[in-house]
């Protein structure tokens, strides 16, 4: 059987650079598979548990990687959201599927 | 001073079924909540979104949660604190323990059960750097008394439902309204986003999209706010007040400062027994407390909370003898009078 996990980088909230690797056959989202790793304190990220309602889960997308496009309610969140960028998304409102192999992203500030 | 068997902290899912399970061992129940309303997340963040791991609901809405938890625990007649943040604790000689909120009201209990979810929900402030120096002249993260703004020029900011609704109620009371948002479109309902529009056509709410506060002035008191909108020069408007309107966060708070064991933004308890903190007869329950193993749902919440009750009952009631009763077998009755219990089976003969 064909291996489900992709490898990404994640840089934490300290600069620090993990390359890990997440599974795509388990229906997890950027969210938690930072939480999985416990690359934030748990505690710091993820929660509102991943509505889109709390941008705790903000992260900038550093490589060319094609993600889903940004729904209605991850944009208004954004547009509250503060430490916002033109690469800003919510990591909880992205799923991880093959096709995101070498993602990078960078954890935004707490907040 | 209220007196209470059992003083929980936190009005959401594990505190309210506390209430009823305490009431079953015939304790009584006082409640302190930050927000104004019980729930916590449920009904402040997603009172409208379905939940679907409640056991032997398919599929509930957050807010009927709620108030299906009021209604269980009604004839227990828990007593409520509710907008108000329990900032401090103190042991008493006699082993009770004294928490007093941040508006002083004073609460005594032998049993203190910590049942906080996330914490406290504090508004969410922006990154203005001097914007502490003006919190209370001039900057206000919520509204509590709209004639405060009587006559005044504010200066609101945010995108959504509070930030649309302050806007509208506002516009007839103060002098001017000057609505700030970072894009175009601003989420609340489309009445809210329709009547904003027409007050701005009518000249009653000053909009300027898309723009972010950059800055503060005034000598002791707001005077003006740096307003930026994008790849232009800051503009400055004058105001009396800013009020920031981002939404709410949760923060540990002032929990923090109690003297628990803190790991992983949670309070650490002993899950072998009872959910006792490392201060006997203080509990954390629900999803501020962890140990290993430990999962964040709010039916684990209801597990904690009825071992929780059995372990306070011996520190209430030190000695006295208990066994674990079935309420289809005798009933619940309640601390207002009420009895609720199974019918009687019919017996008649067959001739």
């Amino acid at each position: 059987m064909e291996n489900p996990d992709i490898n990404i980088t994640i840089i934490d909230r300290e600069g620090v650079k993990h390359q890990i690797e997440a599974p795509t056959d388990m229906a997890m989202n950027l969210m938690e598979v930072v939480r999985s790793y416990e690359l934030a304190p748990e505690g710091t990220i993820g929660i509102c548990g991943g509505m889109a309602m709390c941008a705790s889960c903000q992260c900038y997308v550093l490589s060319e990687t094609e993600l889903p496009e940004m729904q209605d309610d991850e944009e208004a969140m954004l547009s509250e959201a503060f430490n916002v960028k033109d690469n800003s998304r919510l990591g909880c409102q992205i799923q991880m599927t093959p096709e995101m192999e070498g993602l990078e992203v960078e954890l935004a500030p707490e907040s | 001073m209220i007196t209470t068997d059992i003083l929980i902290i936190g009005a959401g899912p594990t505190g309210l079924f506390t209430v009823f399970e305490a009431g079953l061992l015939k304790l009584n129940c006082h409640l302190i909540d930050a927000l104004p309303q019980q729930g916590g997340q449920c009904s402040e963040l997603y009172p409208k979104k379905p939940i679907y791991d409640i056991p032997a609901y398919p599929e509930i809405l957050a807010g009927d949660l709620t108030d299906k938890l009021l209604e269980q625990c009604k004839q227990f007649e828990p007593g409520f604190t509710l907008g108000e943040r329990a900032e401090t604790i103190e042991k008493q000689e006699d082993g009770s323990f004294i928490v007093t909120t941040n508006k002083g009201t004073q609460h005594k209990a032998p049993v203190v059960a910590i049942a906080g979810g996330l914490g406290s929900f504090e508004p969410r402030k922006p990154l203005i750097d001097n914007i502490t120096d003006f919190e209370d002249c001039g900057v206000e993260y919520m509204i509590k008394e709209p004639e405060l703004y009587r006559d005044k020029k504010v200066v609101i900011a945010g995108g959504g439902d509070s930030a649309l609704d302050w806007s509208i109620f506002l516009s007839d009371i103060a002098s001017s309204v000057t609505l700030i948002h970072r894009r175009n479109e601003f989420r609340g309902h489309l009445d809210s986003v329709e009547k904003v529009q027409e007050l701005k056509n009518l000249g009653k709410i000053n909009l300027i999209t898309p723009a972010e506060i950059t800055g503060i002035n005034g000598n002791g008191k707001v005077e003006s706010v740096e307003v930026t909108k994008k790849d232009e020069e800051p503009i400055l408007v004058e105001t009396d007040h800013f009020i920031p309107l981002f939404g709410l966060s949760p923060k540990l708070g002032p929990i923090a400062n109690w003297g628990l064991e803190i790991e992983k933004n949670a309070i650490k308890v002993n899950n072998a027994l009872d959910y006792q903190t490392n201060i006997p007869g203080i509990y954390a329950i629900g999803d501020v407390n962890t140990y290993p193993g430990k999962l964040k749902l709010i039916l684990c919440g209801f597990h904690e909370a009825t071992l929780m009750c059995q372990s306070a009952y011996q520190i209430i009631n030190p000695g006295k003898r208990y066994v674990l009763k079935y309420t289809t077998v005798s009933g619940v009755d309640g601390f207002d009078g009420t009895r609720k219990e199974a019918p009687k089976a019919v017996v008649k003969a067959i001739d």
